[in-house]
């Protein structure tokens, strides 16, 4: 307390004007101070708060008992909501901000009202801390025999610069296959469950299409016919990020170039459904520009044109899907994607 | 048979040979060739009539005088009736303004009127017809599998919950609040605008009335977990985090720094 210097409400302590800052502002009474009643008044204040606080604790189990989960209140401006939701919360936040906002009035109003001035000392430590911290080092130094085994402080130091690399080799296989025989990430990357033959089927119900089933202007969410067969533990989900498509239909006449010669098929086209900015799916085709727009950062793709980027952060072309029709008259892929599907990773060839 | 028998060598036979087989093939092959699934009812002769005058007043500006199309305007041969009805039916057709698309507000025409366009319309060349009470009945459909489809085939533009987004230099999908089940048919099975067209081979009738069933359930849902706020997810509820709780939280310090009086 002897670093403390108070400047009491009721002026029971002397200030020290040109030292202290405080000091040149004059103290005023709150009127609780001065007041009797005034204090009275903010008494039965704080503990009306604190009394609407219980009173809320117990509407909160009255509603959690009393009000069905299924009853739904119309509340002007925000429209139908879960009654017992909004009466659990209400309560709940009320009774907890009433009983912070009782203390604070209370420290406010009430608890003493005075300045205080805590005085600040040097950061350095004494003279004689800093020689005992030194002394203190150097015989550890001297007791460990640090300076003496030299055997002991070479393998400890190399032992020490080693160990990092198990971690920095587990990064190899980030870019190569750690068993000989199965794929790399990379190839693991560049490959789909497409293959010549391979029927295309719509996303969710899987079923095979014919070219006269796709309108012009029509446009399908479409997946492999096996990606059905690709059990969730072998990575289904890895197989559909990877193999999904969109089919759209337009007049041949209006397709100005594709990826490859004769990949469509009487103006049906595949792409990828995988933007190549950052992997979002896209869907947004617009069937009279031919765009198709990825929501998450506006890359537009033009589908009559190659698939080619024409707005938005993309680096890459759509990838186009070559297709055609199997003996019974459904569409098929002609092969796999020609180039990874997706976006870049470092080891792309394109 | 001797009336017959005695002019089968008359000039006039083999005209009238001709004709019947031309119409016999013509006939035969628009029958088997007519796979398109819903077939146009053309409508009484009048109604015909009676649509190609509105046709010709209202609509030929832009799609031309044999709804041939125009630089302005799109052909409408094909187009079918449930186009006709869609575009026309909830304002987008006539045309408010040109501008990045069709918007729309009150129809300007009866429903008779719409009717005998859409006649007219189907008249020219089959076409999506407007559905049928049957078609538009999803009191079997499965609201889940609707979810899924609409998550599948229509999320991608009009978001989860059916509100709508931006798509490209001013085009948007609307928000499907307020669709009616025929709209919702009507506007997959034509394809107005921007919006692909999603056809019965690819999406059955039974699949269009799941996702009406999904659709109208997002109409009808409350909002059991509290206040939706206009169920856009993170956008909505960030801007309220940042606006109202901000502005409360800092009238909280402001009230707690306050010196007391």
């Amino acid at each position: 307390m002897t670093d403390l210097t108070t400047h009491g409400a009721h002026g029971s302590e002397p200030t020290r004007p040109g030292h202290l800052p405080v000091a040149d502002v004059p103290h005023v009474l709150r009127v609780a101070d001065t007041d009797p009643k005034a204090a009275k008044r903010v008494e039965r204040q704080v503990s009306s708060m604190f009394l609407l606080s219980i009173l809320l604790v117990v509407a909160f189990v009255v509603a959690y008992i009393g009000i069905d989960k299924s009853t739904v209140v119309y509340i002007p401006v925000f429209g139908e909501v879960g009654a017992s939701t909004i009466a659990l919360g209400l309560t709940f936040g009320a009774s907890v901000l009433l009983i912070g906002a009782g203390a604070i009035q209370w420290a406010k109003k009430l608890m003493p009202d005075v300045e205080v001035v805590q005085m600040r000392h040097e950061l350095v430590s004494p003279a004689d801390e800093t020689a005992e911290a030194a002394a203190n080092y150097e015989r550890g130094k001297e007791e460990s025999g640090f300076a003496r085994y030299k055997m002991i402080r070479r393998t400890m130091i190399g032992a020490m610069a080693l160990f990092p690399i198990p971690l920095v080799i587990m990064l190899r296989d980030l870019w190569s296959s750690p068993v000989s025989g199965t794929l790399s990430p990379a190839e693991i990357l560049s490959t789909t469950i497409w293959k010549k033959g391979e029927r295309i089927v719509t996303d969710a119900t899987y079923l095979p299409v014919r070219p006269e089933d796709l309108p012009v202007g029509g446009l399908v969410s479409a997946v492999p016919a096996s990606l059905q067969e690709v059990q969730h533990l072998e990575g289904n989900l890895n197989a559909r990020g990877k193999a999904a498509i969109i089919l759209v239909r337009m007049d041949p006449d209006e397709i100005v170039s594709q990826q490859g010669d004769g990949w469509d098929y009487q103006g049906i086209l595949a792409y990828s459904k995988i933007c190549t900015h950052v992997g979002c799916p896209i869907a947004l085709y617009e069937q009279r520009t031919h765009h198709l727009l990825c929501p998450c950062h506006q890359s537009t793709f033009d589908l009559a044109n190659s698939g080619n980027v024409v707005f938005g952060p993309a680096a890459r072309n759509m990838p186009q899907l070559p297709i055609g029709v199997d003996s019974e008259g459904y569409l098929i892929a002609m092969d796999d994607f020609s180039e990874p599907i997706g976006p870049s990773f470092w080891e792309r060839s394109k | 048979m001797k009336f017959l028998a005695a002019r089968r060598r008359n000039p006039l036979v083999a005209i009238g040979l001709l004709l019947f087989a031309l119409i016999a093939v013509g006939g035969g092959y628009a029958a088997i060739a007519n796979v398109q699934p819903a077939q146009a009812s053309v409508g009484s002769q009048t109604q015909v009539e009676e649509g190609k005058r509105l046709y010709l007043a209202g609509c030929s500006s832009c799609h031309g005088m044999e709804a041939q199309g125009t630089e302005t305007g799109p052909t409408l041969i094909g187009v079918g009736a449930a186009a006709v009805n869609f575009q026309v039916a909830t304002g987008r057709m006539p045309l408010a303004a040109p501008g990045a698309q069709a918007v729309p507000k009150d129809p300007t025409y009866t429903e008779e009127q719409i009717a005998a366009l859409a006649a007219y319309v189907a008249s020219l060349a089959p076409g999506p017809a407007i559905p049928t009470a049957e078609d538009l009945d999803f009191s079997d459909a499965d609201v889940a599998q609707g979810g899924v489809l609409f998550r599948t085939n229509c999320a991608q533009c009009h978001q989860a919950a059916g509100q709508g987004g931006a798509l490209t230099q001013g085009k948007y999908a609307p928000n499907l609040m307020g669709s009616t089940p025929q709209q919702i048919w009507e506007a997959m099975a034509t394809g107005p605008q921007s919006m692909p067209v999603f056809s019965t081979a690819t999406l059955p009738a039974g699949d269009k009335q799941a996702i009406m069933a999904y659709i109208t359930n997002l109409q009808t849902a409350s909002s059991p977990g509290g206040l939706d706020l206009g169920r856009l997810g993170p956008v909505t509820e960030g801007l309220f985090l940042f606006t109202a709780v901000f502005a409360a939280l800092i009238a909280a310090a402001i009230w707690i720094g306050m010196k007391a009086r």
